[in-house]
């Protein structure tokens, strides 16, 4: 853990896995969707269900969503602000089995984009999303990814690889995951530094590739 | 990068300050100038002040658990304490109740144990400049962060001593220092400091980080004084700060799940907290 890590973060309490975290949950939901939700489905799991309420995790979860770090003191209004800019939310539980004790799934709609995501707190404010629209695609947002989502076919890995390593990207680390051979894979990467918007639109050209979703978080 | 044991950072503040043999290693860990980790500490510092001015003691927690305690501190005549004892258990109270009712803290190392370095630290605003006590705030984060990789600073994974303890031992450090102790006088206190409150659980009623946690932070404050005294009288410890780190560990492994912070046991488990719950 870095410095401040441990003397920090600024956050607003009541708990950094609870709270914090799950802010930070709601944020990367948010920006992997393109923007705030129109509509929110918040499923809590385990401790998330069983202490939540008492730790403002639904509040934290929605001022995520409508785009406040951790460190924002309108957290605990968030409930309210989401209501005045018209942003729908309901609440509910579910038993993840296999699942972080601290899990979420959140189910996102903004005009006719939709998105799922199942996400975990692990502690000290830090997150990981375990899957997208049902697919297991795990990473933490701590530094700059790329989830690429391509056809199951041979030579997809080699031609991403390829590209990023003619513009000297280089890659931290990567996973691959798939639902059933031949169907949707998804590529997750992670780079130490930004990935340029010019290389992330020719990527989504290539053939093959359906989408290509990017997350850069600022650190606080 | 960051140090792997208490030995390796009093080797590296040989030739230099403690704050900023741990400083250079922020520098060097996250690849960032001097000017960045100091406004980034200054910031956190600010944000401990600000809690604490910020502190009204008319709110309540969600729960209705905790608040108001660090008002009735304040206002209370002193029976035993001086002046900055009292400010520093009321200081303790005030952020823990803070963090209680979702207001904005600064995690050191955790959001439950957010009280102990503001109440030893913040009193000693009109006898230390800001820029010492921020200095402060480095060695205390430096402790920590070996606190934190050779043990934890979760209190799901090592009860309670691993949030209130870690942080008492951090404090300690920071006191002893401070006040011109040699390094290995901090090391010492944070040894006492850690070794006082081992084995402390975590048992919150309810889940929730409110009782027995801001209370918890008055006892991290008031044993990492303690500590700083008895260091700095030249009161050494036995067993060496990195082997109490260690046994802080082991004994956080040996800590069953319902005393690690699941609510299930401790006083979380008592008649009253399962009543408190239910209602």
């Amino acid at each position: 853990m870095n410095l401040f890590e441990i003397m920090g973060p600024i956050m607003v309490g009541p708990s950094s896995s609870h709270t914090a975290g799950a802010v930070r949950i709601g944020f990367i939901a948010q920006r992997l969707l393109g923007g705030r939700p129109d509509w929110a489905q918040l499923q809590l799991s385990g401790s998330f269900a069983a202490t939540g309420k008492g730790h403002g995790t639904d509040r934290a979860l929605i001022a995520g969503l409508l785009g406040m770090a951790p460190d924002d003191v309108r957290i605990p209004m968030s409930h309210h602000i989401a209501a005045k800019e018209g942003m729908e939310v309901e609440l509910g539980h579910i038993e993840l089995r296999g699942a972080h004790p601290n899990s979420v799934l959140l189910h996102l709609s903004r005009a006719d984009k939709r998105l799922s995501l199942q996400a975990a707190s692990l502690g000290g404010g830090r997150v990981r999303v375990e899957a997208i629209d049902g697919m297991e695609a795990r990473f933490s947002g701590e530094s700059p990814t790329l989830i690429i989502r391509n056809e199951d076919r041979p030579g997809m890995v080699g031609e991403v690889s390829a590209m990023l390593g003619y513009h000297n990207m280089n890659i931290a680390t990567m996973q691959l995951y798939r639902a059933h051979r031949g169907g949707l894979a998804v590529m997750v990467l992670e780079f130490d530094a930004p990935v340029p918007l010019m290389l992330r639109q020719t990527l989504e050209h290539l053939p093959g590739i359906c989408s290509v979703t990017y997350l850069e978080l600022e650190g606080t | 990068m960051a140090f792997s044991s208490i030995e390796a950072l009093l080797t590296a503040a040989k030739d230099m300050p403690l704050w900023e043999a741990i400083l250079r290693s922020d520098l060097e860990d996250r690849g960032v100038e001097q000017a960045d980790s100091i406004e980034k500490m200054t910031l956190r510092w600010q944000a401990m002040v600000a809690a604490v001015e910020g502190y009204d003691a008319c709110e309540r927690s969600a729960s209705g658990l905790v608040g108001g305690d660090g008002g009735r501190m304040d206002a209370a005549p002193r029976h035993y304490v001086d002046s900055y004892g009292q400010q520093v258990i009321a200081t303790a109270l005030k952020t823990g109740e803070c963090n209680a009712c979702m207001k904005r803290i600064v995690a050191a190392p955790t959001a439950g144990a957010s009280g102990v370095l503001p109440a030893v630290l913040i009193p000693l605003r009109g006898r230390h400049s800001d820029e010492e006590l921020i200095r402060a705030l480095y060695v205390a984060a430096g402790f920590g962060q070996v606190i934190a990789t050779r043990a934890s600073i979760s209190g799901a994974e090592g009860g309670c001593q691993a949030e209130i303890g870690s942080a008492s031992g951090m404090a300690a450090a920071a006191l002893t220092d401070l006040q011109g102790g040699s390094p290995q006088q901090c090391a010492d206190a944070c040894a006492m400091a850690l070794q006082n409150l081992l084995g402390l659980v975590c048992d919150p009623v309810g889940g929730l980080v409110e009782v027995p946690c801001v209370q918890r932070n008055v006892v991290g404050a008031v044993n990492a004084i303690a500590a700083a005294e008895m260091a700095l009288a030249g009161i050494g410890t036995v067993i060496p700060c990195d082997e109490v780190i260690d046994t802080m560990r082991a004994v956080g492994d040996a800590l069953p799940s319902s005393l690690r912070e699941t609510g299930e046991g401790g006083l979380a488990a008592t008649p009253t907290a399962r009543r408190l719950v239910l209602s």
